[in-house]
């Protein structure tokens, strides 16, 4: 590489447009979630550490509702494998966040059969209500709208994850309702599906 | 055919071990390990079960490869990962039947000579994980699982994998790569995972249908199996139907059932809804060419579907009605493909990238007749030239849409519009983003 004095390399020959991951406070998994991390290590053969990166990523998420900088470096040092290979993970599964979201995330399925069945009316219903585009979060932090990819649940289409439950058979009519209850009632009135599948 | 993977998926306590036991549960388990690996192998290719996952390879063939000179040990990943758009079968069997997966992934390990078999869930599966984890811990403590399984001297792990929301880590080696804890793209084949798979590993990689197909090959032999179906495509199948019909849902047939029984038939999906025709059938997941309705005589076989002109793949039967407009279907897919591509094979991520855009741009009523000719070119440069079948399943919506409905691209083209907004699509197009 030139070291030429007239190039302004550190103004913008090598800037990267990657955005560093956020490093949030300082981060320690609580002794529970360690020995949890330490049980679920033993599923691995010793020197496959590196293969719990997922189940450690998970119990981050759960303890500091997204996935910090400092997250990561703990989870490397853990592993025994570099940050660069905790971030690299992370930024490629869906199902990470590396920002806040919203106490409810509502993942609304997109692909073909739930669109057939109005998927994109529900997605446009959720908008108006929430005020918000796909992507973002209300202004009162309590729900993100995501559209995601199909979430194995055709048959009951449209399909809505809301965090970890599916929500069956939705409507453009009937979103108003689920957002009612998830309000009023928290995470008790997140559904499952099993109920669902077992009534018919 | 009477179901014999799902008749008990509706009865509430129907999951329990206690029930699976009582009605004949863990017998094959039992008999498998009376019997020598080999004979279980031989046992298994003559009962000519073939993959269910989507490539419906035969699955005896595929444990005979199992390396078993390597020094290394050996592992059954089962792949859980269920992303093809279309497909919604492995999670009922594994939330309402999952003693069935269980016993053929031990039956799975005991006949390739393998200790652990991971299931690979995929991440939007919790609640399923939940009931599959409390049934393994069941299993562990019946002893069918874990040290010395019902005084055999043969040793089985089961443990589960949760995936965090990738269509690829489905591809066999992109599952690999994903337990070890990477991201979830393919390798290059060969080497096939027969011979090294997980931790470079002899591995086999099987579907949960497939291995819930085991147990009742050992139990009821390979010829009763075989008999179930049409030569070469013996067995039990599940059906997924879902889209444009009365009924959606999940139905165990055999493979004799013809594609318009299946979607017409009183006792499946009951057709098309009221006051609606039928337009376009998927048959086997997203990833396999449309078939118009006059195609669906056929049996819905391995053979004969792809006979037809397409391919049974996860049997992810998906219908359209005449509301469906077919550049916004492949519009839509490939929204889907170009979500998930890897990244990792250039034709395929930037690809799939180019061929959603000008989809989005003929939707809009933006398109030129030179994009038709563009999509035909673009997708002949992704076939065939990607590490996986992906490549070849993104392009295969455009290039089917085109082939038999190229009058809707043009009409598109020319009134500058979409000619068929139906009352359940967006009012204001969502956009690509
Ligand atoms: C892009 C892609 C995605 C796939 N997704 C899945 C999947 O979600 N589930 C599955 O069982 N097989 C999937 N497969 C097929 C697997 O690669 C593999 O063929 C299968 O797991 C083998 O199991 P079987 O022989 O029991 O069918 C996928 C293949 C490709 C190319
Ligand atoms: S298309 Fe929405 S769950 Fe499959």
């Amino acid at each position: 590489m030139s070291f030429h004095p007239k190039m302004a390399y550190d103004a913008t020959f090598h800037k990267s447009s990657r955005t560093l991951a956020d490093p949030g406070p300082p981060f320690t998994f609580t002794p529970e979630r360690r020995a949890r991390l330490d049980e679920v290590l033993t599923r691995y053969p010793p020197d496959r550490k590196r293969s719990a990166v997922l189940p450690a990523l998970y119990l981050a998420q759960q303890q500091h509702g997204y996935i910090t900088g400092n997250a990561m470096r703990h989870i490397a040092e853990i592993l025994e494998i570099t940050p660069a290979d905790v971030e690299d993970v992370v930024s490629y599964y869906t199902m990470f966040y590396t920002k806040p979201v919203g106490r409810f995330v509502l993942n609304v399925c997109r692909t073909l059969s739930c669109a057939l069945n109005g998927a994109e009316r529900v997605t446009e219903e959720l908008c108006a209500k929430l005020h918000i585009k796909p992507g973002e979060t209300d202004t009162s932090g309590t729900f993100t709208l995501v559209e995601v990819e199909c979430l194995g649940a055709c048959d009951r289409a449209p399909v809505v994850m809301v965090n970890d439950a599916w929500h069956e058979c939705v409507s453009p009519e009937s979103v108003g309702h689920m957002l009612d209850s998830l309000r009023t009632r928290g995470e008790s009135a997140l559904t499952g599906c099993h109920l669902a599948v077992e009534k018919r | 055919m009477e179901p014999l993977l799902t008749q008990d998926v509706r009865k509430p306590n129907g999951y329990t071990l206690d029930f699976y036991v009582e009605h004949d549960g863990y017998a094959g388990l039992r008999r498998a390990l009376g019997m020598a690996p080999d004979q279980i192998i031989e046992m298994v290719k003559a009962s000519g079960l073939r993959g269910r996952g989507g490539a419906g390879f035969p699955t005896g063939t595929k444990w005979q490869f199992v390396d078993k000179k390597s020094p290394n040990p050996r592992y059954i990943a089962c792949n859980a990962d269920e992303s093809e758009p279309g497909t919604f079968k492995d999670h009922v069997l594994m939330e309402r039947n999952p003693h069935l997966l269980i016993e053929g992934c031990a039956i799975a390990c005991y006949a390739i000579g393998a200790k652990v078999a991971y299931i690979y869930i995929r991440g939007e599966f919790l609640h399923v994980q939940q009931v599959l984890e409390a049934q393994i811990a069941e299993a562990y403590k019946a002893g069918y699982l874990g040290k010395n399984i019902l005084g055999s001297g043969f040793d089985c792990d089961v443990w589960i994998h949760r995936g965090a929301g990738a269509y690829e880590a489905g591809e066999e080696t992109a599952l690999l790569e994903s337990l070890e804890g990477k991201r979830a793209q393919p390798r290059n084949k060969p080497p096939f995972p027969a011979v090294v798979g997980l931790y470079n590993c002899p591995t086999a990689v099987n579907n949960v249908e497939t291995l819930c197909n085991v147990p009742l090959i050992v139990k009821n032999g390979a010829e009763w199996f075989a008999a179930l179906g049409p030569e070469k495509n013996g067995g039990p199948k599940l059906y997924c139907i879902s889209g444009q019909v009365k009924r959606p849902g999940v139905y165990e047939a055999s493979m004799h059932v013809t594609l318009r029984e299946l979607i017409e038939g009183e006792r499946y999906a009951g057709g098309a809804r009221e006051g609606r025709t039928l337009k376009a059938i998927i048959p086997g997941g997203s990833s396999v060419p449309v078939l118009l309705p006059e195609q669906l005589d056929v049996p819905a076989s391995f053979d004969a579907v792809q006979k037809a002109g397409s391919l049974l793949g996860s049997a992810g039967i998906i219908v359209c009605d005449d509301t469906t407009c077919m550049v916004w279907l492949a519009e839509n897919l490939l929204h889907f493909y170009r979500h998930e591509s890897c990244g990792k094979c250039t034709p395929c991520r930037e690809g799939t990238d180019w061929l959603h855009k000008i989809l989005h741009r003929i939707e809009r009523g933006e398109g030129q007749m030179r994009d038709l000719d563009l999509l035909a070119s673009i997708s002949a440069q992704i076939g065939g030239k990607t590490l996986c079948a992906f490549g070849d399943a993104a392009i295969t919506p455009v290039q089917t849409t085109l082939k038999h409905f190229r009058h809707e691209y043009e009409a598109h083209i020319r009134e500058g519009r979409c000619t068929l907004v139906a009352d359940w699509r967006a009012r204001q197009p969502i956009g690509a983003h």
